[in-house]
């Protein structure tokens, strides 16, 4: 089977990628490209853990071809802390103990990020079903749902 | 193990307590940290396991010859790549036999075969050419259709254990246990009231995010590497390295970070296959498990089936308690049953008790460790009935349960007698606690129970280097699965009296560090913690020592003081203090590198309690339960990191929530599992949930030098019979099996509604 050329930009870089028809995004990022900050949990969408955003939209990256980002800005979590200056969320994370293996965090921040540039003031409510297609099976989400909140918080007064 | 008498007991800390940041925290919000399937290497193979589609069969043959001349393919291994090395250890040759089928697949999802190739779909390819000849048989997969006379028997070497005569014919059950004391028949004849009841729970699985993933690296000269995601890569070595008959010095192990466990990674399923992968192909091979092999192929827990009758005074004193307890843990021997049954009563002080389990052997995976193994099932049982006796008698659950609880002194009932333990203490907060005076709404109903765990020591090695400029280098040996480097930071840096980010905790690989045992019965921060102190203690009389060195004065002139070396008193000189880093700087000169060590097998592990308070409302209509409050009580011994032992508090909890309303293995009438994927195994989401309120109790563990009990099982213990009392409060009717899924409560419900 031929290669697809494709070409993207991730966190702001332009990259160029070969891949099969029938590789997964998440593939390409993992395998290829050496991002391996998006987890593959399921590969059927169920977990969020390989949680991107192309084209500023939120998407699990195991439902999306490699091909199909061809023309796209994917975001990923390497891309989220500005050099040595973590983002809000992923250092709230670190203030709340919101993570204990640490499997889900990357896709929980970028799902999480993505809640917040759609609506910087979120209730607890819409910060759980905000976060509702991300799993973590260690904290039962309570330091997850206050490090959000806090962090949502934050950026408001900044 | 004894603790040095001379040093007492801590109750005044300077770090112990706070919430520092984690060491490893960094990494993991940025992506940076390396899971199990994050690592490559050159040359690096795609290794992919063909499974039984059958829940029962005989292999009569395997064609393996077109899958190995598919271009791409670099090995195939079946059995025969794993004749039996195991001596005649009977748990060893079980693993053996769970890590790839011999005569007959088990379970759906044994693993028959395996191939490494260069890329993903050659390897998927291959898999659809090796050719396998089953007969296909009966199977059972239910646990009290396994014990019938008449099931089909997995194994024809399983003659139950525990019962005289031993049988003469093989069956599925595996072993009877009996725990207790007293004369329960004549404790039934003091009581004014008496409840008994069965109650079934399903299997789950303890869903960790992260699948199984390894990469082996198996050399001709027959010395290897494997990286791994496990909760102990000291036990996958030596488990591993026995298997396939290399020796233990020739594997290296390192654990990479793990994305969850909660005990399902506590042995082995794809190790031992990757490496004999790679020692054929000679390439490094990476074998990752999808989550339909996770949810099919690793560790579940067992379901259960358990009857349960206890007798009380009309003052509301029980007088005897009695439970059966049967389990089935999958294909091979070793479920739970026996930690259940100990367990089963482990709360009460009790003149009267008898508690007998069987383990049983089913055609479903073999279960693997889950969070306090088998004890969550039996609270959720005893509780149940608990609840309803208080009731009975015109007391609450709280005070009834106070009035029986097992105190200091107490004879439990498997055996020790209790020293200091935190069950009153957490009865007696809880019913101060707001949450139990708060008013409840329409169609909601408040519940609670108690639950216990034993909590472990064992085998432990800790190694603590003085870096030249005073900084620490600590190197465990137990896998961080939820902040543990932090915990073990904060304990060295207390003992040294140095500020916590001048201790840097890594996980050594098994060349770099004696032997240590799993990451599991919530021992990490006590006994890889005790170590650490102890650790930290022996490099502390060689850093005194290295000052009177220096000095000119005798080493027990010399007391550590908050990170400095100090005249021991007036008649030792005058010295000004010499600083830990002063003194690592001069280590050169003074004999060496300082470094502190210990190696034990941690004892005095001290038992744990806990008790939670639930209010659910259940849809009348709908059958949907929802958890509006709830509140964990939880005696830590001493909380080091305390955000992170709320954090074991809440995961428990939320885990325990999942196993009583939605999640469960569902078999088809062909033995094979309907739900292996998080679609239909449905394991609660954030919008599922409110927050999960905490509160630590430190009821010293004196088994500790800082007093710390293991926290991270305990958690799971009382939230099974938690909810059900609670949905049964809600839903006016008693519901008995798990999960009280939507169309259980409804069915109850209708019950409920012809009785009236």
């Amino acid at each position: 089977m031929s290669n697809i050329h494709v070409r993207t930009k991730i966190n702001g870089d332009v990259v160029e990628y070969v891949c099969e028809a029938d590789e997964t995004l998440l593939d390409v990022l993992r395998n290829r490209l050496g991002l391996t900050g998006a987890k593959e949990g399921c590969g059927t969408g169920d977990c969020g853990a390989c949680s991107v955003t192309i084209d500023g939209r939120l998407t699990c990256s195991c439902l999306v071809l490699g091909a199909e980002a061809d023309g796209s800005e994917i975001g990923t979590i390497e891309g989220m802390a500005n050099g040595e200056q973590l983002h809000p969320l992923q250092r709230k994370f670190l203030e709340h103990a919101a993570l204990q293996c640490g499997i889900c965090t990357p896709g929980i921040l970028v799902a999480a990020k993505a809640l917040l540039e759609h609506n910087p003031k979120p209730t607890e409510t819409e910060v759980r079903f905000g976060l509702a297609g991300n799993l973590c099976r260690c904290t039962g989400y309570d330091k997850i749902v206050r490090a959000v909140m806090d962090a949502a918080q934050e950026m408001r007064r900044a | 193990m004894p603790l040095d008498s001379t040093q007492q007991n801590k109750r005044d800390f300077k770090v112990v307590g706070t919430r520092p940041l984690r060491p490893d925290g960094i990494d993991k919000v940025t992506g940076r940290a390396k899971f199990g399937a994050d690592a490559t290497a050159p040359g690096m193979l795609v290794g992919r396991i063909l499974r039984s589609p059958h829940a029962h069969a005989r292999i009569k043959k395997i064609d393996t010859s077109k899958a190995e001349k598919l271009a791409g393919v670099k090995a195939v291994v079946t059995r025969a790549d794993f004749p039996d090395k195991t001596d005649g250890d009977a748990a060893l040759y079980d693993v053996l036999y769970n890590i790839m089928a011999r005569d007959k697949a088990l379970y759906e999802g044994h693993a028959v075969a395996a191939v490494a190739a260069v890329d993903a779909r050659t390897a998927r390819d291959a898999l659809k050419l090796i050719k396998i000849d089953y007969e296909v048989l009966p199977h059972v997969t239910d646990v009290d259709a396994a014990m019938k006379p008449g099931a089909p028997v997995l194994h024809n070497t399983i003659f139950t254990d525990g019962v005289e005569p031993k049988p003469k014919k093989p069956s599925n059950i595996v072993r009877r246990y009996e725990f207790g004391h007293g004369d329960v028949e004549a404790g039934f004849k003091k009581a004014d009231i008496i409840v008994e009841r069965t109650f079934k729970t399903e299997a789950t699985h303890q869903g960790y995010i992260e699948p199984h993933a390894c990469l082996a690296n198996v050399g001709p000269d027959g010395q290897g590497e494997l990286w791994v995601c496990t909760q102990g890569h000291f036990m996958v070595r030596d488990t591993c390295a026995r298997l396939l008959g290399m020796d233990i010095s020739k594997l290296r192990v390192t654990a990479s970070e793990i994305g969850g466990g909660f005990g399902g990674k506590t042995t082995v399923f794809i190790e031992p296959v990757a490496l004999a992968l790679s020692r054929k192909a000679n390439r490094p091979v990476k074998v990752v498990m999808s989550r339909d092999e996770v949810f099919k192929a690793s560790g579940p827990t067992a379901s259960t089936s358990i009857d349960v009758k206890i007798g009380v005074t009309k003052a509301g004193r029980i007088t005897a308690a009695d439970a059966t307890l049967r389990y089935q843990g999958g294909a091979f021997a070793g479920s739970p049953v026996e930690f259940g049954a100990m367990s089963t009563f482990a709360c009460y002080d009790l003149e009267n008790v008898r508690a007998i389990g069987y383990d049983v052997v089913t055609n479903r995976p073999k279960q693997a460790a889950y969070r306090a193994p088998g004890a969550p099932m039996a609270a959720f049982a005893v509780e149940s009935v608990i609840e309803e006796l208080a009731h009975k008698v015109g007391m609450t659950g709280i005070d009834f349960r106070i009035k029986n609880a097992a105190r200091e002194g107490t004879k439990s009932s498997y055996g020790p007698t209790y020293g200091p333990i935190g069950l009153l203490p957490t009865l007696e907060r809880a019913k101060q606690h707001p949450h139990f005076q708060a008013p409840l709404g329409p169609n909601q109903g408040r519940g609670m129970a108690c639950g216990f765990w034993f909590n472990f020591g064992g085998q432990t090695c800790v190694s603590l280097n003085v870096n030249i400029d005073g900084t620490v280098a600590l190197s465990v040996g137990t896998p961080d699965i939820g902040g543990s480097r932090a915990s073990m930071c904060l304990m060295a840096a207390e003992e040294l009296g140095i500020p916590y980010d001048k201790v840097r905790a890594i996980v050594a690989d098994t060349s770099s560090l004696g032997y240590n045992d799993v990451t599991d019965g919530s021992r990490t921060t006590f006994a890889t913690g005790m170590a650490t102190i102890l650790a930290a203690r022996d490099a502390i009389k060689k850093l005194t020592a290295r000052a009177a060195q220096i000095w000119g004065i005798e080493p027990d002139a010399v007391t550590w003081e908050k990170g400095y070396a100090k005249p021991a008193g007036a008649n030792a000189g005058n010295f000004p203090p010499l600083s830990i880093a002063e003194i690592a700087a001069q280590a050169g000169a003074t004999g060496g590198p300082i470094a502190g060590h210990h190696e034990y097998s941690a004892d005095g592990a001290g038992v744990s309690f806990a008790t939670h308070i639930c209010d659910a409302e259940v849809d009348p209509e709908t059958g949907a339960t929802k958890i509006v409050r709830y509140t964990v009580l939880q005696d830590a011994g001493k909380a080091v990191h305390p955000s992170y032992v709320e954090g074991q508090f809440q995961g428990g909890a939320v885990q325990g929530i999942g196993w009583a309303l939605n999640e469960e293995y569902i078999y088809g009438k062909d033995g094979r599992l309907q739900n292996a994927g998080f679609l239909d195994y449905r394991i609660p989401v954030c919008s599922d949930l409110p927050m999960i309120d905490t509160v630590i109790l430190e009821i010293p563990n004196p088994g500790h030098p800082y007093g710390v009990r293991g926290v991270g099982e305990t958690s799971i213990v009382p939230p099974l019979a938690t909810i059900a009392n609670a949905v049964s409060a809600a839903a006016g009717v008693r519901l008995t099996s798990l999960p009280m899924s939507p169309p259980k409560i409804l069915a109850a419900l209708d019950r409920k509604a012809a009785a009236e």
